[in-house]
């Protein structure tokens, strides 16, 4: 266990009585003494807080704003050159054979990128980014800052109790604010599917705002068990099940991140690893697609389960990358990929759980009507 | 009540035992979300795997403690799974059942035992 990082709320977390776990090399906590359940629930109810500072914060700078946007454009299929100051946008690191590295959220502050990645993926995103970027592009990771989420319906007023100027962001503005003397970098943004902020902290700030945020009326430590359930129920990729190195961003649905700027007949089409393929997915289709899928009965689907086109024999179709209970949705709740013949809602298809094939339908995502303040 | 090394509880009642999991047990699993019961008058060995009980985080199997014939399963918990959470050693029992060798049940602990098991 001695290996395992710590983040600066690792005090924290063992003081609220988290069940530490290890996940991405970081010991973490996977739930409080309130449990999974109440923990996804109070989040869609009120304000729920977490501690994601095991992910990778970046930032690239370069002698223009120009020269940073046009050179990340080199390993993103996304429009970052249009990007305006103060603005975030959801991104994808494609491979030469068109499939996705990592997923990330990358802000314009000023001239800079602030970008954000999955804490697995770290390593090999800075490795990346340096290899293409630099020297033009300076790569620097921040390794002296938290990141801390609020997420929920109240998480807006919690944040704008500590700084008003909170209250006149929108979903996906970044900016600084001051909390309570404490300046951090915040975007409206997150992982559930609620309203919220993602804050980037100082280390040596980040306990402070932690409790300060805590003492909050209606805010509670939630834990990674409920993070994966809300994003689960909101429809959001997990790198690693859901999106992987073998699945082109058409194949994973993600078909809206691609800006038209970047698509085959835009301006600056193409220009990033495995741009042909994933033109030519665009223009031919793909054999397989990326679903929500509703299981009809009360079994959760987990990764991994067979579905099958027939409740005996049949096909195999495809099959299940994430899949568990939805608290809000109060039934069982799963994505998965299928043959794109198979991909439109309401298809009729059979999940094999313990030797049993169980009917699931195709389901519309998110689960969870998304609660955004566009 | 006598208890396994499995975390399960039984209750004997005559020749009746009912069976459940333990609150170490259920507070371990998290908030259960579906259960799957044995059907009644099936003959089961002990180790089977007899019940499947699914949290929030996982499945996992409850194995029949002793050798015998299931005669009752508890179909409340069917629909209501939470009550394994809410009183696993009380309402929340998954099934009874008649021992074909009540031998089988001689090493099991007493709850004095148990807490020292569990630690």
């Amino acid at each position: 266990m001695s290996d395992l990082h710590q983040t600066p709320l690792y005090d924290l977390h063992l003081e609220l009585g988290g069940k530490m776990v290890p996940f991405a090399g970081y010991s973490m906590p996977v739930q409080y003494p309130m449990g999974v359940m109440k923990e996804h629930l109070h989040t869609r109810s009120d304000a729920g807080l977490f501690d994601v500072s095991h992910m990778g914060q970046v930032i690239l700078s370069g002698p223009s704003w120009d020269a940073v946007a046009t050179a990340f454009e080199r390993l993103v299929p996304m429009d970052v050159l249009g990007l305006a100051d103060g603005r975030q946008r959801y991104g994808l690191f494609t491979n030469d054979a068109g499939g996705i590295e990592d997923d990330l959220m990358f802000a314009r502050r000023g001239d800079d990128l602030f970008v954000v990645v999955n804490a697995a993926c770290k390593g090999a995103d800075i490795a990346r980014m340096k290899a293409t970027l630099e020297p033009d592009v300076t790569v620097t990771p921040i390794t002296d800052r938290a990141l801390i989420a609020l997420q929920g319906p109240t998480a807006a007023a919690a944040v704008a109790s500590l700084d008003p100027a909170a209250a006149d962001m929108r979903f996906m503005d970044f900016g600084t604010l001051n909390l309570d003397g404490i300046e951090v970098w915040a975007s409206r943004s997150g992982y559930t599917g609620e309203d919220g902020f993602e804050i980037s902290v100082a280390d040596a700030d980040a306990e402070t705002l932690a409790r300060r945020l805590l003492a909050l009326e209606g805010v509670e430590a939630i834990g990674l068990g409920a993070r994966d359930s809300l994003r689960l129920e909101a429809g959001l990729c997990l790198y690693g099940n859901d999106i992987d190195a073998q699945a082109s961003p058409v194949e994973a649905s993600l078909n809206w991140a691609i800006q038209k700027v970047r698509r085959a007949d835009g301006e600056r089409a193409g220009g990033y690893p495995g741009a042909e393929m994933v033109q030519k997915a665009f223009a031919d289709g793909v054999a397989r697609k990326r679903v929500g899928l509703a299981p009809e009965g009360r079994a959760p689907m987990r990764e991994g389960t067979q579905l099958y086109d027939a409740e005996t024999g049949g096909r195999l179709v495809g099959s299940v990358t994430s899949g568990s209970f939805g608290p809000t949705v109060g039934g069982p709740v799963a994505m998965g990929y299928v043959g794109s013949e198979y991909a439109s809602v309401d298809t009729a298809l059979w999940g094999e759980v313990r030797g049993k094939r169980l009917p699931v339908r195709v389901a519309k995502l998110p689960f969870v009507a998304a609660n955004f303040k566009r | 009540m006598i208890f396994t090394e499995e975390h399960e509880w039984l209750r004997v009642e005559g020749d009746e035992i009912t069976v459940g999991i333990t609150i170490h047990a259920a507070e371990q699993l998290g908030d259960v979300v579906f259960v799957e019961l044995p059907s009644e008058g099936v003959t089961v060995s002990k180790d089977d795997e007899v019940v499947v009980i699914e949290s929030v985080k996982a499945a996992s199997d409850i194995l029949a403690p002793i050798d015998g014939e299931i005669i009752e399963v508890n179909g409340a918990l069917t629909d209501n799974p939470g009550m394994v959470n809410d009183d696993p050693q009380g309402e929340a029992w998954f099934f009874k059942m008649k021992a074909s060798d009540p031998s089988q049940m001689d090493d099991f602990m007493d709850e004095a035992a148990y807490q020292k098991f569990i630690g």
